[in-house]
């Protein structure tokens, strides 16, 4: 199997060990960084994310890392978000009311309906838009009490349901940004992580 | 929409996985890495780790079963047994475990559930009830694997411990736990009704229809482990009976 480079994102507050070891099984060679000179070289960068959105968004102000991330996911470079990630990506949430997300697209995400079990854990159905790349239909495996609920501009969706629809994964160019975690998602998962990393293997130039 | 889990538990001692009754006689049925793996292509949803003796040895043990078991298992895996303190709980996360468990630590300092979930957030910190039938209609905790029956009312003490961040309730009926009888459905109903996080039933499974009248009683998931242990039903084909009634499963 061909392996594939890939830089896993020291955020302070995720977990890694999942994520790395099921990017390991897709077939990548992972390096965990949390400068902004590995952010901005990496070939393949991946974002994973735990924990509340304002910490999240410290932690990376605190390691300088929110301007490179901006820019990398403008400038189109291959980008995976997983789970807080992908809402990290967007404008806000109702989770921290006073923190600035990386602001790569206008979103704010909202919790989850009272009449569901909050947080979501477990495997929901996931339904991708037609215009989707990588997003095959599947189940995937879902931990999260926020989330978007419309498609933003210029992206790509995949949808799920609970108490009503939401984003469940988005796409653009060589970004995929995932409410899900696809290290856990089963073989889905590792197919998905797969498609990804096999076609990002081409040097990808800035937008 | 989101589907029911099925949950095969690993009850581990000493890097074994063990089978007894009510914590006792117990049997050796295995390698926690073989064990997770067969699960895992059996279509289990997710598997539970419990380390039973809870000890400073059985500690070393536990990181080094999650360590094994994260390398070959692409689903989510939850670690609990003798989780005292943060850092506790951060060595197994480091592991590569993806939620930890708390049980009686959690009874005797309740602000433990608080920091859990303030380091790591609600969803990485599960609550695990030992809930013993007192008499009069209720239920109480049990702590140290049973040991001690605590003045503390279960049903309570779940509501309390979502509002200090248990973003998981892992409930066990202790008075049926290993005895084949079936799940406590009151006691589910009760609890599912009084919290609003996912509630995984436990204790009692002997048949896919114990499973789906847990599902039907308020139940988010079913952990189970005689049934699948001693091989007398996969994990897919309890899955096929259950969709053949009607409850979502992932296939």
């Amino acid at each position: 199997m061909t392996t594939y480079e890939v830089v896993l994102v020291r955020t302070g507050v995720a977990n890694l060990a999942s994520v790395a070891a099921g990017l390991r099984r897709a077939g990548a060679q992972v390096t965990i960084a949390d400068d902004a000179a590995s952010v901005d070289r990496a070939d393949r960068l991946v974002l994973p994310g735990v924990g509340s959105f304002a910490a999240a968004m410290t932690q990376l102000r605190s390691r300088e890392l929110v301007a490179p991330l901006a820019q990398r996911i403008r400038d189109g470079r291959p980008t995976v978000a997983i789970c807080l990630g992908l809402q990290l990506l967007g404008t806000a949430s109702e989770e921290s009311p006073d923190a600035l997300g990386l602001a790569a697209f206008p979103a704010c995400a909202t919790r989850f309906d009272d009449r569901v079990r909050v947080p979501q854990l477990g495997w929901n159905a996931v339904r991708p838009d037609a215009e989707c790349t990588w997003l095959r239909p599947g189940y995937a495996y879902f931990a999260n009490s926020y989330r978007l609920t419309a498609c933003p501009p210029g992206w790509q969706a995949a949808w799920a349901d609970h108490g009503g629809p939401f984003v469940a994964a988005l796409e653009r160019g060589s970004i995929l940004a995932c409410q899900f975690h696809p290290e856990l998602s089963g073989q889905w998962g590792v197919s998905l992580l797969q498609r990804w990393l096999a076609a990002t293997n081409a040097e990808v130039s800035p937008c | 929409m989101l589907t029911r889990r099925i949950i095969p538990c690993l009850d581990c001692r000493d890097g074994r996985v063990v089978k007894g009754v009510r914590f006792a006689n117990l049997r050796d049925m295995g390698a926690p890495v073989e064990c997770a793996a067969a699960y895992q292509d059996q279509g289990a949803d997710e598997i539970v780790v419990l380390d039973i003796a809870a000890t400073p040895v059985g500690r070393e043990h536990q990181a080094e079963t999650v360590r094994a078991v994260r390398e070959v298992l692409s689903i989510p895996l939850t670690v609990g047994g003798g989780i005292r303190t943060v850092e506790n709980a951060r060595a197994l996360l480091d592991a590569g475990a993806d939620k930890v468990a708390v049980n009686t630590a959690a009874v005797r300092d309740p602000a433990l559930i608080d920091a859990l979930a303030g380091e790591f957030g609600c969803q990485c910190t599960v609550l695990a009830v030992d809930a013993v039938r007192n008499g009069d209609g209720g239920w109480r905790v049990a702590v140290r694997s049973g040991a001690e029956h605590t003045p503390v009312d279960a049903v309570a003490w779940c509501r309390e411990a979502v509002q200090r961040g248990a973003g998981e309730i892992l409930l066990t009926s202790w008075d049926r736990d290993g005895t084949r009888d079936g799940y406590d459905l009151e006691l589910l109903a009760a609890v599912a009704s009084a919290v609003t996080v996912p509630v995984i039933a436990s204790g009692g499974a002997a048949s896919p229809a114990h499973l789906i009248e847990a599902l039907k009683a308020g139940a988010d998931a079913v952990l189970a482990a005689s049934i699948f242990h001693e091989s007398q039903y996969t994990v897919q084909e309890v899955k096929l009976y259950l969709a053949g009634n009607g409850i979502e499963v992932r296939r």
